[in-house]
């Protein structure tokens, strides 16, 4: 099947890809008669017709609690009541849980889009996207995740999991580490045994809460994320596990992003952002997907470079519409992979921009909101971003536009696919993702705000430095490589000590865009090419674009907790085959 | 359409079926007939995708690609080509600890393959004298074959790049495993220089 390279479809009319999907066939046709050259074509087959906008966009409002968790939850894997074999929780008796939930993963049945076949997809509580969780700092819970895959699957994708919470300050044990995988009967190198479920210990707590200077908070406020995701990790199938629809959203809220969006008069430091999970705080996960001629699911095992869909998925549906009210409403985007960057822009209907705000970047509110025209999202970045659509008669459609052009894994194309403006807006018309309905009025006013400072960073103290570690991003005899290393799981490249400041250097090299995710804190850029990062990029982050050979300089502390954690680059495909390496926090 | 198949495994048929679909009856009749003459005894996920050519294995067997070597299988494969002085006899030593980490299931339903990427130099003879040198025991089978063939099967296992000067450059040929379970059609790759433990422990454990 002629499948390696996905077209460019950005540009093309329906009647174009079709003549590309023809071209395509002469291709196959070619390689099959002649051995000698590629078998597999540059073009990939458009997929069936799916009608944009006739899909509404699916909102979820938060996962309920359950009362108790049977058998009850144990610092300790309860291995004989059939839980797998995990590393003890760290800290329990500090941060009990005040909440517990159940989540099982299962395959089952999906629509992409009615004029897709129905299909089965591997989704958190069946559901692609999984389950929002909306939590709250100073509340830690547990959720039991069971596997219930079904073990002899065939196809991509390998049913065992180990789900990462992206980007929690919480236990090794309960990250999600890439060997941590188990199903009923087989389990990671990383783990003593296999199990039904494990139980995640997620403690909800800011970074420093072991600095007394913030015992009054329990933590430092500052530290707060509020964008999180959560999506497997098995080592060597996670591309196949998150494209089979293994990605949900966990949202974490305290006293200034408090999630009421009304005056309280108890809570002076509440921001008051559009409030409401599913009403008017909006996550948005974007994943483009291959779909075959019959409208199924097609993942290239056999690819080594990344992976680049033909349909473009919001919330799990191919191009949703989303009927909104007059007024702002917060939407938080996720680039949820496998390999493809985003710029996204808001268009109207003759694809005039229109400005917007840009609140937080990585889940991390900025100190203050950027008004902005666009915003760039490498795979597994998130942004925060705020849309008034009081400002637009009922009536008026708008467009979540993606500009960017990428037609294979190595990134987004060059200035001279992606040209831009003396704005440093991109000029390409784009496509089209999601589409904005203003349909009425709000039926109360809208009493959310966006104030002009948000969340103050935390100092960066180049005093507390220990040590500056690099880190080249590289590829060799088509290894991916980090320092000329592959990944080892059973041992750590770098061991921080838990109470200390680093420096690590993130340096890309050769002609790829490396998404470089480190688990576990949040860091601060201290400079990019030897410049201070951009605004959007001003603030706490956890994932690092690499362009080629940029060198990015990250200011990270290791606190709280000890244990394996990782650093990779997220692109899926990169990622699968080993450019990541370990690295602990040690005593 | 059996609702019990995976998704993945009906878009497979799906995709099958709309390749003939577009190749058009007429033009597919011949081009099957020549290259694939076994196609009617192929049965597993996989059949469809992988070629069947004869290959040699360095103890002088003719074997069908898919049919002998791939199909119900565990396989891990990664190319070599036996005069390299580059990445060749640090990935084979290395290889030979995953091959004892394999322990008894090798030979019975995993195996190892390695790829000549000099067929025309590479014969039976010279794979066995590698297979001699490096002490390679059985359950582990050096292959060459027709150098087209040859190159097919390379690119389909996803052994290649994409800029053809470092494609045909031996001295950055891939450094790769391919492993998979035909049976299951689940595939996936590590480097060949990771830890022995964690490339066996990934090949048992599909």
């Amino acid at each position: 099947m002629p499948r390696s390279k996905p077209a460019s479809l950005l540009k093309l009319s329906r009647r174009q890809s079709l003549q590309l999907a023809a071209a395509s066939t002469t291709a196959a046709l070619l390689a099959a008669k002649d051995a000698a050259s590629p078998v597999q074509a540059k073009d990939l087959p458009a997929g069936p017709h799916t009608t944009p906008f006739v899909v509404p966009l699916p909102v979820y409002t938060a996962k309920t609690p359950i009362g108790t968790l049977s058998p009850a939850p144990t610092p300790q894997a309860n291995v004989s009541g059939g839980e797998c074999g995990r590393p003890s929780h760290q800290r329990a008796a500090e941060f009990t849980p005040q909440k517990y939930y159940e989540m099982h993963v299962k395959e089952a049945y999906h629509s992409f889009h009615p004029e897709l076949p129905t299909q089965k997809i591997w989704g958190y509580d069946g559901l692609l996207p999984g389950p929002t969780f909306a939590e709250r700092y100073g509340v830690p819970i547990t959720v039991r995740i069971y596997n219930d895959l079904p073990a002899n699957a065939i196809g991509f994708g390998s049913p065992e999991i180990t789900t990462h919470l992206h980007n929690l300050h919480d236990g090794s044990e309960s990250d999600g580490f890439t060997g941590d995988y188990y199903s009923r009967t087989k389990f990671g190198p990383t783990m003593t045994a296999p199990g039904a479920y494990k139980d995640h210990h997620y403690p909800n707590v800011y970074a420093d809460y072991d600095d007394p200077r913030y015992d009054a908070t329990n933590g430092d406020p500052r530290e707060a994320l509020g964008t999180l995701w959560y999506h497997d990790h098995r080592i060597d199938f996670t591309a196949p596990n998150v494209y089979k629809g293994l990605t949900g959203f966990y949202l974490l809220f305290d006293e200034i992003d408090s999630g009421n969006e009304l005056p309280d008069p108890n809570n002076p430091k509440a921001l008051r952002l559009p409030s409401g999970v599913g009403k008017y705080d909006i996550p948005l996960v974007f994943q483009d997907k291959q779909f075959d001629s019959s409208g199924y699911l097609f993942f290239d095992q056999f690819a080594t470079k990344g992976i680049l869909g033909n349909k473009f998925c919001v919330n799990g549906k191919v191009q949703p519409f989303f009927k909104v009210e007059r007024r702002k409403y917060r939407f938080r985007l996720l680039d949820g992979g496998p390999s493809r960057f985003y710029e996204f822009y808001l268009a109207n209907g003759s694809g005039v921009n229109q400005r917007f705000t840009y609140i937080a970047n990585d889940g991390n509110l900025l100190p203050a909101p950027l008004n902005t025209s666009k915003v760039h999202l490498g795979v597994a970045e998130r942004a925060d971003i705020v849309i008034d659509f009081a400002n637009y008669p009922i009536g008026t459609r708008l467009y979540l536009v993606n500009r960017l052009i990428q037609t294979d894994g190595r990134g987004p194309e060059g200035p001279l696919v992606n040209t831009r403006g003396a704005d440093g807006l991109l000029t390409t018309a784009g496509t089209q993702l999601l589409r904005f309905d203003i349909d009425s009025d709000p039926a109360a006013p809208d009493m959310s705000q966006v104030p002009a400072k948000l969340r103050e960073l935390p100092p960066v103290n180049l005093a507390e430095v220990v040590k500056t570690r690099r880190f080249e991003f590289d590829r060799e005899n088509e290894v991916w490589t980090v320092n000329g290393k592959t990944f080892d799981v059973d041992n750590a490249v770098a061991r921080p000590k838990r109470g200390t400041a680093e420096i690590w250097v993130l340096k890309g090299k050769g002609d790829w865009h490396h998404p470089v995710h480190i688990h576990f804190e949040e860091g601060q850029i201290l400079s990019r090419n030897g410049q201070p990062p951009a605004p959007h990029e001003a603030g706490r982050k956890d994932v690092y674009v690499l362009e080629p050979n940029d060198e990015v300089r990250v200011f990270l502390r290791f606190r709280e907790f000890l244990g394996k954690y990782m650093m990779h680059c997220h692109n899926l495909t990169h990622e699968d085959h080993a450019m990541m390496i370990r690295w602990d926090i040690v005593e | 359409m059996n609702l019990n198949d995976s998704p993945s495994e009906r878009g497979l048929q799906n995709s099958r079926r709309n390749w003939l679909k577009w190749m058009g009856g007429a033009a597919l009749a011949p081009v099957l007939a020549s290259s694939a003459p076994a196609m009617a005894a192929k049965a597993g996920p996989r059949a469809d995708y992988f070629p069947n050519a004869v290959l040699e294995t360095h103890d002088g067997k003719k074997l069908h690609f898919y049919d002998d070597l791939v199909q119900g299988k565990i396989v891990a494969f990664n190319m070599m080509y036996s005069v390299c002085t580059g990445i060749c006899p640090g990935n084979t030593a290395n290889l030979l600890q995953v091959q004892e980490a394999l322990g008894q299931r090798l030979g019975k339903d995993v195996f190892m393959y390695s790829l000549t990427l000099q067929p025309e130099l590479d014969t039976p003879r010279a794979l066995q004298e590698y297979v001699n040198r490096y002490h390679i025991k059985p359950g582990w089978t050096f292959l060459t074959g027709h150098p087209k063939e040859m190159d097919t099967i390379r690119r389909k296992l996803g052994f290649f790049n994409d800029d053809p000067k470092i494609d045909a450059n031996l001295a950055t040929h891939t450094g790769m495993v391919r492993i998979g379970n035909e049976a299951l059609d689940r595939w996936f790759m590590m480097p060949a220089l990771s830890p022995p433990k964690q490339l066996a422990r990934a090949i048992l454990q599909l």
